[in-house]
């Protein structure tokens, strides 16, 4: 039944997406053509990579504020290693940004399960202190374009089958994380620790844990967006993907993963994370005033919390509950 | 041992005196950069010893903190003042920390300017800004103007947020000196709010919705690199131009990829030769520098100081592809 549901729910963003790029070509003629259709999947991409980030940790019933200054941070480092020593290969550099990545997402799992401080306190410490670390590392300095490598900036720009390749690494993250997601210990023990940690306990899953792992997953995929942000704008400075965390919590609350966790798709932040996109891409080029266009945005974002304050709604109830069990929960949570 | 006292006495009042005639001689002018280190103060410092040079008998005393806190330039100010320097030309790091300093430093006799980043009115006598509101607005169109053929066609500002003073001063001025510059035609003006992903969407959403723009005039930093950057990735270099203000270090790519031909920024250089300048001739006497004289800054001109003691210096800039590589190493 509760499969059904999301059926439904996916499927309506799918239409309303739909609708919307029918809307805007219809001001701006070529807006749903193929090839502006991939330039808005492109532009989408790294959003997309630090959505699928976000709901897992969102699924675990936490929050990971710092996911930008993630991207600012690993972004800085790996634009200053590949200007400081030009002959690295582009492999080793994003191996060392998904590393950087992972031990940023790491620092925040570990003060969410051993200290058992609420996650978004946690994370918004961490937001400012990773982007203090971005300034301290770089001085408040730039690496600009000319003192990238062309496989630096190159890599993710070539077209494979019509799509860049940064399209192309959306697109194998989205598959991945599905099959995390869905056919492993972890993305089961993930969807268990937020939905009904009292029974996930009871099943033998270590929330604290569970939600540790969905840090460093969730950083993990940041540290790669601080590569691929770095090399799609071809600068490096302190302020990049500034916001950009919220950008991430919108998309999946677009694409009704619940903030209260346990409930929430693959494809529904994929689709909230589109469904941005293209209003992003959309409000540049149907001359629509600067001024309304923030408020444009909000406005469809709570009109996507309010739908799924009335989904959530039609949650099963938990019947029993063992004192001792919600208590360990307590604990840790 | 009375001859040894007497010996040593007059040969100490003899070194005084020898000290006092030398500085009658020369000029000591203290330049105070915001930090020491920072390629921008440095090409200011290379302007002001070519000053010294031109003007002669002067020494530029080129100084300042290690990190740009106004404690660290008291500190230099303090030390400027125990040289006996005859002026000092600082860019704050805090527009009224160093007013008491200063104001220690003017009631000896030194001639205070700061240039760059100014100091309050009480502070100084004069201000020197490396361009004015004015004349900034001007280049941008000038630069728009110089991109298209026979200065003639469509364009478009990509802008900061909506609210920033200082893009919102220049974008008017534009609008204002717009009719100066027939043929010339302002489509619309975006605001990327300094962020690059929404520049550069911004910058798509220009190319995709007004073909005729062929020339997006970005006076930020961040706007000007994330079309550059926009106008590479669509394949339209050679069509569509970026220009607007950015330092060089940062355009040096753009320019390279031909995305841009030329830019404008104020030119430290100049910056560091016209403060020495001003204050070599407020030392000699030749002005007062009261708002609405005009002070002679050698190769600069004449530089008009206009209301509460501030002057502009000139034009900003022009950065291209021939004087990119010597510029992007400096700042």
């Amino acid at each position: 039944m509760i499969k059904q549901l999301f059926k439904f729910r996916e499927m309506l963003l799918v239409v309303i997406i739909a609708v919307l790029l029918g809307v805007f070509s219809s001001r701006s003629p070529g807006f749903a053509s193929p090839s502006n259709l991939s330039n808005i999947f492109n532009d989408t991409s790294i959003l997309i990579i630090l959505a699928l980030g976000q709901m897992t940790v969102i699924l675990t019933k936490s929050i990971d504020l710092s996911v930008a200054a993630n991207v600012a941070f690993t972004g800085m480092a790996v634009a200053m290693l590949n200007a400081a020593h030009p002959g690295l290969p582009l492999a080793l550099i994003v191996l060392i940004a998904l590393g950087i990545g992972a031990i940023l997402g790491a620092i925040n799992g570990l003060f969410v399960w051993k200290l058992g401080i609420p996650s978004i306190v946690v994370t918004l410490g961490t937001l400012t202190i990773y982007r203090g670390m971005a300034f301290v590392l770089s001085g408040g300095g730039w690496v600009n374009a000319h003192q990238m490598t062309e496989p630096f900036l190159q890599t993710p720009r070539q077209l494979f089958l019509g799509l860049p390749v940064l399209g192309w690494t959306a697109i194998v993250i989205v598959a991945i994380i599905y099959i995390v997601m869905s056919r492993t210990f972890l993305g089961r023990a993930i969807y268990a620790s937020g939905g009904n940690p009292t029974a996930a306990v009871y099943a033998g899953i270590d929330v604290g844990r569970t939600r540790f792992f969905a840090f460093v997953l969730s950083g993990t995929l940041a540290g790669l967006c601080g590569y691929l942000w770095v090399s799609r704008y071809a600068v490096a400075y302190v302020d990049i993907a500034a916001g950009f965390e919220l950008d991430s919590v919108a998309a999946c609350v677009i694409g009704g993963i619940s903030t209260l966790g346990g409930i929430g798709s693959v494809a529904g932040a994929v689709l909230g994370s589109l469904f941005l996109g293209v209003i992003k891409n959309a409000l540049p080029v149907i001359n629509i005033s600067p001024f309304s266009q923030m408020a444009i945005s909000g406005g469809v974002i709570i009109a996507a919390v309010i739908f799924n304050a009335r989904q959530e709604r039609r949650r099963g109830r938990i019947i029993l509950r063992d004192r001792g069990a919600s208590e360990t929960i307590e604990g840790i949570a | 041992m009375k001859l040894l006292k007497t010996l040593a006495l007059g040969s100490a009042l003899a070194l005084a005196m020898l000290a006092s005639h030398a500085q009658a001689e020369t000029i000591k002018i203290g330049l105070v950069a915001k930090s020491l280190g920072n390629g921008f103060f440095e090409a200011a410092n290379k302007g002001a010893q070519e000053a010294a040079k031109e003007l002669g008998g002067v020494e530029v005393i080129y100084t300042g903190p290690t990190s740009t806190t106004a404690e660290g330039q008291i500190e230099v100010i303090n030390a400027l003042i125990a040289q006996n320097v005859n002026a000092i030309a600082i860019s704050a790091n805090d527009p009224d920390a160093v007013v008491p300093a200063l104001k220690k430093a003017m009631a000896r006799g030194i001639k205070v300017i700061s240039w760059d980043s100014a100091v309050a009115k009480d502070g100084r006598i004069v201000h020197l800004n490396p361009s004015s509101n004015e004349l900034i607005g001007k280049m941008c169109l000038q630069l728009a103007a110089a991109h298209l053929p026979d200065g003639k066609g469509d364009f478009a500002i990509l802008s900061a947020t909506t609210t920033s003073t200082n893009q919102n001063t220049w974008i008017a001025e534009m609008k204002k000196q717009l009719p100066n510059f027939p043929g010339l035609n302002l489509v619309t003006t975006v605001y990327g709010d300094d962020l690059a992903d929404k520049s550069y969407r911004e910058a798509q959403g220009l190319l995709t919705s007004q073909p005729n723009v062929k020339v997006i005039v970005a006076p930020t930093t961040v706007g000007v690199l994330a079309a550059s950057q926009a106008v590479s990735d669509a394949k339209k270099i050679g069509t569509v131009y970026v220009t607007g203000l950015g330092l060089p270090s940062e355009m040096a790519g753009a320019i390279k990829s031909g995305a841009t031909k030329e830019f404008a920024i104020w030119n430290p250089i100049d910056l560091g030769y016209s403060a020495t300048q001003i204050a070599y001739h407020l030392v000699k006497g030749d002005t007062d520098g009261k708002p609405g004289s005009d002070i002679s800054a050698g190769r600069m001109g004449k530089i008009k100081i206009g209301d509460n003691g501030e002057a502009a210096m000139a034009d900003p800039f022009v950065y291209d592809a021939k004087n990119i590589d010597q510029f992007s190493k400096i700042f």
